[in-house]
């Protein structure tokens, strides 16, 4: 039995009646951040990327998540420091999955917190010093260690510290990359910032500070999968298709990555891009500055897999376009028969989409694939340029919410009444409390790859044991 | 390329056997010889072996600056956790908002509940300019969605470092009218680099009574028969507090938790989300000035919460995280001392039931060595447990310990010859604990979640006890406290035992042998 009760909610009534609640300043201000898909449209007709409003409950993060969390932290054989207090470190411990492939605490370190636990003392004084020993101890404890990154938490933009100063001398000293990173969490308005001063980094730190390494010998085939952080395993089912048809993949970024990937990668003949909103801004610098041509693709669900992979084919020989055909040819019968299982189970099922700065255009398909229907969806930290990429997925009529806070997003779901809400932890017990199935889109709710052939049947076996587990049949007591 | 593909429609492969199918590993082996520039697998091997060595662990402990994988958060989740227990509370942090958002993660993915709290979002203009028009704004928006009987205002480092005033802010947003002047917005200040998370709960915790009982000393407050009762930050709060509740209805006598998130974290699945649930009333909150007196369960989380209960004239008493048999029997002689009420017939059966079990089991636990890490009062609790069933701690650890704390455990060791061979690590993170077990080895670990590492590197089965645990389910509903908690402990341990004793005799053909069905 379908649990969506309420097929025609007039929305744009809905999001009028969810925006009273509000004092007159921030509905005012809230009102921009929320809209209806037009027919035609040229993008979502919302606001973005600007100030959360205080005292809503955001779901957002900080620029410090933004680069530790996201673009840095999965670079496995560096160290990241943590630079200021405990906790930032401490919460983004370990908590997003980023598989990789290494010894922990001998040449990889991705699942280990580092920090240099500031003290009053330090906020008082500065901690440069600090920050010199915290690099000295770390490079005697961790010999094997290729490179050095300090995230910066927001003491430090605020108490004047030089981590610049640092990052040179003890760089020059200890021989290897040291990466100052200015991620403040105060610092611009969610994680996006972050990602942005996280790509800066490597151009101002890697690129212009180290070369491709000298026996490197480049192909014509050779690509890179830029913004794919290996969630589950998400970059290593798309780097199997890649290397299916024919390319050589010489760099992760930065999932399951290393420092050298980062310093090869000015030798890539293209970059491909799968998370625009956290990396099109190096991609775009490796543009201008080593003419490398970047181009960006979907690996969910596969309508989007096909299209990518004949999209990425096209940029090279016939052998590869040949290649790029068997490939998709050889998984058919696979997703055929993941469809057929599926879609009988799943068809017209709605779902309601809250994730990041990607998922909510670049999963839809997977979903469609599945027969079901986008009713909503929204970014935490996308801009202009995502709510433009928007419409080409989803339909006319479809709620779109920017930075939606959890009243709201509680209050569109309760009116709703999707099948299926796609969105993060913070908001899954939320949801499941009302009785709906959820999954987090983040994290594959610990499951995954949802990337790729192979992962799209894990993607469709897991919203189907959310949609179709007995549990919600049993939630109302008969008494 | 084979046409035969691993995936299939029938038996959907995860990760974790998805990567092992032979296409996987030689895409992994490739990406490595190719592209990874690591150091050779001789070279790997060898600094792995250094790091297990007596030479590496004096270099460990010799570090003075860089903390690896510690044992402690930071201050505002502490008082987001003392708020959260508090009826229909919400907290609201004040500083830079990614800080809540990782707070919320954190408390979520232990508890699998809903966990609310909101930020002032205070971004570089407001580090230029300080965040009382966040303060003015958030307050207002906060009341007006969330509709809350009470906020509770704590700061991250960012809103600590400017020197943001909340007193004068919060007074400030009541004339603007952000909310009633007679709605309760308790405060508390909670740097992030002073302390960790259990000075953030005991700074809430004062934050709240102070605004409901006042400032002054007043020794000479009316007193009632009530005993109040502060559980401290505990990941099993859902189950021990509920125990608690159980324990005082056996004895009959009023005992108010200050601070009860039991509810709060373990709401129904019946198709209302509820957003707040249970907690310490207001009313009771009020109410709790006039108690006789106020018990921690966890010292290290209670220092200016029981000097302020003190200044009001209350006795106070305090435990570390009491577990077993002899914690227990201390817990319910306090509550009988100051109630004047007699340990109930039940409790006595109850404890009888514990010492049997623990008797029955005792051949299994005799001379078992243990680490043991974790906040301050978690291992003095543990470790008096362990020292009763004849279990050796060795190795006691707390990134939060002080030198006072230190000498507390040795205290405690040095009362039993089970003791003998324990020292206590404060101020010591899992990367020293790491080097201990390699050089000093164990027979288990008990801690929380973030073992796992240890556990794999160094091979020593992990106990998960405390907070957080985020790979095992539920374990928080079930108290750890009282008669009935020690049991469901010394289940937890001996499962591991018992489990570890059959994963190292499967064998077949090779370790038939002590793969015994009776145990």
């Amino acid at each position: 039995m379908s649990l969506s009760e309420n097929t025609t909610v007039d929305v744009k009534n809905l999001v009028n009646e969810v925006l009273e609640a509000y004092p007159e300043k921030s509905r005012k201000r809230r009102a921009k951040h929320l809209n209806v898909l037009e027919a035609e449209a040229k993008d979502c007709g919302v606001k973005s990327n600007v100030k959360s409003i205080p005292g809503v409950m955001t779901i957002r993060g900080c620029a410090y998540a933004g680069s530790k969390g996201v673009v840095w932290g999965p670079i496995k054989d560096m160290i990241h420091i943590s630079h200021g207090p405990v906790g930032c470190g401490y919460y983004s411990w370990s908590g997003r999955r980023n598989y990789y492939i290494g010894d922990t605490g001998v040449d990889s370190w991705g699942t280990m917190h580092f920090t240099s636990d500031f003290q009053e003392k330090d906020i008082v004084f500065g901690g440069d010093k600090k920050l010199h020993k915290v690099i000295e101890e770390i490079n005697e404890l961790f010999p094997l260690v290729n490179g050095i990154s300090i995230q910066s938490e927001c003491p430090i933009g605020l108490i004047g510290d030089d981590i610049e100063a640092v990052a040179r001398a003890k760089s020059a000293e200890i021989g290897k990359p040291v990466i100052p990173v200015r991620c403040e969490g105060f610092r611009g308005v969610s994680q996006s910032l972050g990602h942005h001063i996280a790509n800066d980094a490597i151009r101002d730190w890697v690129f212009e500070k180290t070369e491709p390494k000298a026996d490197f010998v480049s192909t014509p085939y050779d690509v890179t999968i830029i913004g794919d952080y290996n969630i589950g395993g998400d970059a290593w089912s798309s780097r199997i298709l890649l290397e299916e048809i024919g390319l050589r993949v010489i760099a992760q970024w930065s999932g399951d990555g290393t420092m050298a990937e980062l310093e090869n990668t000015p030798k890539a003949k293209v970059n491909l891009i799968h998370c625009y909103r956290s990396m099109n801004y190096i991609a775009r610098h490796m543009e201008e500055k080593y003419n490398i041509p970047w181009m960006e693709y979907n690996f969910f669900g596969p309508s989007q897999i096909a299209e990518s992979l004949r999209k990425i084919a096209a940029l090279f020989d016939d052998k590869i376009k040949e290649n790029a055909e068997k490939v998709i040819a050889r998984y058919q019968p696979m997703v055929d028969a993941v469809i057929a299982k599926y879609k009988p189970r799943l068809d017209g099922k709605k779902v309601m989409i809250y994730v990041g700065g990607l998922r909510p255009r670049h999963v839809v398909d997977a979903y469609h694939d599945l027969g079901m229907e986008i009713i909503g969806t929204g970014y935490e930290f996308a801009h202009n340029d995502d709510y433009q990429r928007t419409p080409h997925y989803v339909k006319e009529g479809t709620l779109i919410y920017d930075d939606v806070t959890a009243f709201e997003l509680e209050k569109f779901v309760e009116a709703m009444r999707p099948d299926l809400v796609a969105s993060g932890i913070k908001e899954k017990y939320v949801f499941q409390k009302m009785g709906l199935p959820f999954r987090q889109m983040h994290s594959w709710d610990y499951s995954g790859p949802y990337h790729g052939y192979d992962g799209f049947a894990i993607f469709a076996r897991d919203m189907d044991l959310a949609i179709n587990n007995p549990v919600w049949g049993v939630m109302k007591a008969p008494f | 390329m084979t046409d035969k593909l691993s995936q299939s429609a029938d038996k959907v492969l995860d990760h974790y056997t998805l990567f092992r199918q032979p296409e996987y590993a030689a895409m992994f082996e490739k990406k490595k010889t190719e592209f990874e520039y690591g150091h050779s697998d001789e070279e790997v091997a060898r600094v792995s072996e250094w790091t297990k060595s007596e030479d590496y662990k004096a270099k460990n402990f010799a570090r003075e600056a860089v903390v690896i994988n510690p044992t402690k958060a930071c201050q505002p989740i502490g008082a987001m956790f003392a708020a959260q227990g508090f009826e229909g509370t919400l907290p609201f942090v004040h500083g830079s908002q990614g800080c809540v958002a990782y707070y919320r993660t954190h408390l979520t993915r232990h508890f699998k509940e809903p966990n609310s709290a909101v930020s002032s979002s205070m971004t570089e203009d407001a580090a230029v300019f300080g965040g009382l028009n966040n303060m003015i704004d958030g307050l207002a928006n906060a009341y007006a969605l969330y509709k809350p009987k009470m906020i509770a205002v704590m700061t991250t480092c960012m809103a600590e470092v400017i020197g943001d005033d909340l007193q004068g802010f919060i007074a400030n947003a009541k004339n603007k009218e952000s909310v009633p002047a007679d709605f309760p917005v308790p405060f508390a200040h909670t740097p992030a680099f002073v302390g960790s998370h259990i000075v953030g709960y005991d700074n809430m915790i004062k934050g709240i009574l102070s605004n409901f009982w006042g400032n002054s000393e007043n020794f000479d407050t009316p007193k009632t028969e009530q005993i109040n009762l502060i559980p401290g930050f505990d990941g099993f709060a859902v189950g021990n507090n509920r125990e608690l509740k159980r324990i005082a209805g056996e004895f009959g006598l009023k005992l108010q938790i200050l601070s009860d998130v039991s509810d709060n974290f373990d709401t129904p699945m019946d198709g209302e989300y509820r957003m707040y649930d249970g907690g310490t009333t207001i009313e009771e909150t009020k109410e709790a000035l006039h108690a006789k007196a106020t018990i921690s369960m966890q010292e290290y989380n209670t220092t200016q919460t029981l000097q302020f209960c003190k200044e009001k004239g209350q006795d106070v008493a305090k435990f570390n995280y009491p577990m077993g048999v002899t914690a227990t029997d201390e817990l319910l002689l306090k509550l009988a001392e100051l109630s004047g009420k007699p340990v109930p017939a039940s409790l006595k059966l109850e404890r009888g039931r514990l010492v049997d079990a623990i008797a029955d089991s005792h051949t299994h636990l005799h001379g078992k060595r243990f680490a043991v890490y974790g906040d301050p009062d978690f291992c003095l609790g543990m470790t008096k447990f362990l020292l009763e069933l004849g279990a050796e701690p060795v190795h006691i650890l707390s990134t939060s310990g002080s030198k006072k704390w230190e000498k507390q455990v040795q205290k405690v060791l040095d009362g039993s010859p089970f003791g003998a061979s324990g020292a206590a690590h404060g101020g010591k993170d899992l990367w020293h604990l790491r080097s201990l077990i390699f050089t000093d080895k164990v027979d288990y670990i008990i801690g929380n979640s973030y073992g796992k590492y240890l556990e794999r590197d160094t091979k020593v089965p992990l106990i998960r006890l405390t907070y957080p645990i985020f790979d095992r389910h539920h374990h928080h509903r079930y108290p750890t406290w009282g008669y009935q908690g020690a049991l469901n402990v010394l289940v937890r341990i001996l499962d591991r035992i018992f489990e570890d004793i059959d994963a190292n005799t499967n064998i077949v053909g090779q370790t038939d042998y002590s793969f015994d069905l009776i145990r």
